[in-house]
């Protein structure tokens, strides 16, 4: 239960990094945080008790594993969130070359 | 059925033909993307007719059996939204062709656009919630890439903006698929449908219904989540803003919505609903009293868009049969309509080098083709009646009365007075009256490839109203009768 509970404190930290931060890179860093935290909570909903990876061998009898399809899952929306990174990265540099700022409140043309 | 896995591969292939090849000619990624999407309109027509005559279809992939591995599905409402976005489609690369001559490297524009339909196709067929997430994800950051495309300070500014809240809502999605994967251990839609059905209603579900409700209305531009609509809509290029509008937020806000909200949660009525049809309405009249104070014609087509979408949310959310055909029915026009309006949007600024409606006037002379297609639009959108928006409206307005909800259908009618407000103010200052001195020299032309795509739409917008033809009108019944089965969805997947 704890672990949830930390994962949970995870997650806030990420959404307040996202809401009340005013540098471009500290919210990319934000968003990272808030998918660890939900990587996190998918590999806890497949984990057990002292449970161990489900591989089959010959001598050996498996008698508590852990559900393998969270992680897979989670290797997948690792590679999302590669991707989304590069692009906001990729974003935040050209933000900086045209408007000369990381800072949000500076960059605001856009209005009505 | 194998053709459905093509649905997804054909527009990833193109995609990476064209960054292989793109830089070795000029127009070879135009080309490319429109025969794809070309054999794509085709294949999604075919895929109607099969689905009409035989039913419910499924690929499984690689032969696994179906809680174990992925499968697609194609039912009514499926083979209904491939038909629009791949017909938009077809006709927005057209009009790209010699929209995109003032961008350099147009082969990544073509790449990311084919990756975008690839994305959006993949959400439609998919019969798997995560493999759905994954599409969805992969529509969504390439959308990130194109909003930016021009480079602009305003376009990177609204493409970040736009990129942080969808990555956000993509999170608030990816958090439900994981509770809900807690809760049935299965991630196909069909299993997940049969489990929930055994087991009795939970605060559970409620609880992952809202976080489906936060991170798809917010991929649909429900009205506290709306901000990034209008930034991104007009920062784009203008056939990108007709993507957008025109089909990719009906496809991963309201389809992807009504698929899981129907179909899995088997949900009629309640507080979910009540929720869907509070939003939508308010979302309404938020969206058109914003576009009215507008001046820049691309952001008052996103304001409209953002209130014309609404109309499908409230429509879901009263959810008796006439309202989802309502719903449906406006998808179809408000797809086909705001998609020419924003082309047209892109015409005018191509001829006159400003989208600011105070700037411009007497278009009607210099370019009659753009005001006439444009009239079309409009009046699709406001719903004046041979046009197929007055019918899809009527249908709605006349299911709230039906279903009781006085009060929201009074409210529809006044934002539908609204929209032919806005949109007459826009055909009397953009098309009407004098050409102004210091512009009428500096038009240009329009090349041919944007009148076709025009024409087409415009066509069709007068079209649409003839879909209660009784060969037409079993293509609007399948899908609400996909949506109207509920849970006899996963039976019928698992039976297949």
């Amino acid at each position: 239960m704890s672990l949830y509970f930390l994962c949970l404190i995870l997650f806030c930290i990420g959404l307040y990094c996202v809401l009340r931060k005013r540098n471009i890179i500290k919210i990319i860093v934000g968003i990272g945080i808030i998918e660890y935290a939900v990587n996190l909570f998918i590999i806890l909903v497949g984990y057990r008790q002292n449970g161990r990876a489900p591989i089959l061998a010959h001598d050996q009898e498996i008698l508590n594993m852990v559900d393998p399809l969270p992680q897979a899952m989670v290797l997948t929306t690792i590679i999302v969130g590669l991707a989304l990174m590069v692009i906001l990265v990729a974003l935040a540099l050209r933000i900086y070359e045209k408007h000369g700022t990381f800072d949000i409140t500076k960059i605001r043309r856009l209005k009505g | 059925m194998k053709l459905l896995i093509f649905f997804s591969l054909i527009p990833l292939f193109t995609a990476f033909l064209i960054a292989l090849l793109g830089r070795l000619r000029t127009q070879i990624g135009c080309i490319m993307s429109g025969v794809s999407a070309l054999l794509l309109t085709g294949m999604s027509v075919y895929l109607m007719k099969v689905v009409n005559l035989s039913g419910l279809l499924i690929y499984k992939i690689s032969g696994w059996a179906i809680p174990l591995g992925v499968c697609l599905v194609a039912d009514g409402l499926t083979v209904f939204m491939l038909c629009i976005v791949n017909l938009i489609a077809f006709l927005v690369v057209i009009y790209s062709y010699d929209y995109m001559r003032g961008f350099t490297d147009k082969w990544k524009f073509y790449t990311l656009f084919m990756l975008m339909l690839a994305g959006m196709n993949g959400i439609i067929v998919s019969g798997d919630l995560f493999n759905l997430y994954i599409f969805l994800e992969i529509a969504s950051i390439s959308a990130y890439a194109l909003v930016a495309f021009g480079i602009e300070p305003e376009d990177l500014e609204a493409s970040f903006k736009y990129a942080i809240m969808g990555a956000i809502a993509s999170i608030f999605i990816l958090l439900g698929i994981a509770l809900l994967y807690s809760y049935t251990s299965t991630l196909n839609m069909a299993d997940i449908a049969l489990i929930i059905s055994d087991k009795s209603g939970s605060i559970f579900i409620s609880f992952v219904c809202v976080l489906f409700l936060a991170g798809f209305g917010l991929k649909a531009a429900l009205v506290p989540f709306h901000a990034w609509l209008p930034d991104a809509h007009s920062s784009a290029p203008s056939p990108v803003s007709a993507m957008l509008s025109g089909v990719f937020v009906k496809t991963l806000g309201l389809y992807a919505l009504s698929r899981i909200f129907f179909n899995l949660f088997s949900i009629s009525s309640g507080k979910v609903f009540f929720a869907l049809m509070f939003f939508g309405v308010l979302s309404m009249v938020v969206g058109a009293l914003l576009a009215m104070a507008q001046t820049d014609i691309k952001r008052m087509l996103a304001y409209s868009a953002n209130s014309q979408v609404c109309y499908i949310a409230f429509a879901f959310g009263i959810g008796t049969p006439l309202a989802i055909a309502g719903g449906l029915f406006h998808i179809l026009n408000h797809a086909v309509s705001k998609s020419l309006l924003f082309l047209n949007a892109g015409a005018i600024e191509h001829v006159t080098g400003t989208r600011d409606i105070n700037k411009l006037g007497g278009l009607n002379q210099k370019a009659p083709l753009v005001g006439f297609t444009s009239l079309f639009g409009s009046m699709s959108i406001s719903g004046v009646p041979p046009f197929g928006g007055f019918w899809s409206k009527l249908m709605i307005i006349t299911a709230a009365v039906q279903a009781g909800h006085i009060g929201f259908s009074v409210v529809a009618i006044l934002v539908s007075i609204l929209t032919l407000v806005y949109y007459l103010k826009f055909q009397s200052f953009v098309f009407f009256g004098k050409i102004r001195s210091g512009m009428k020299e500096s038009l240009k032309s329009l090349h041919f490839s944007m009148k076709f795509s025009m024409v087409v739409l415009a066509i069709i917008c007068l079209l649409t109203g003839m879909v209660f033809v009784p060969q037409l009108k079993f293509a609007l019944d399948s899908a609400v009768n996909a949506l109207l089965v509920g849970n006899g969805y996963g039976a019928a997947v698992v039976a297949q």
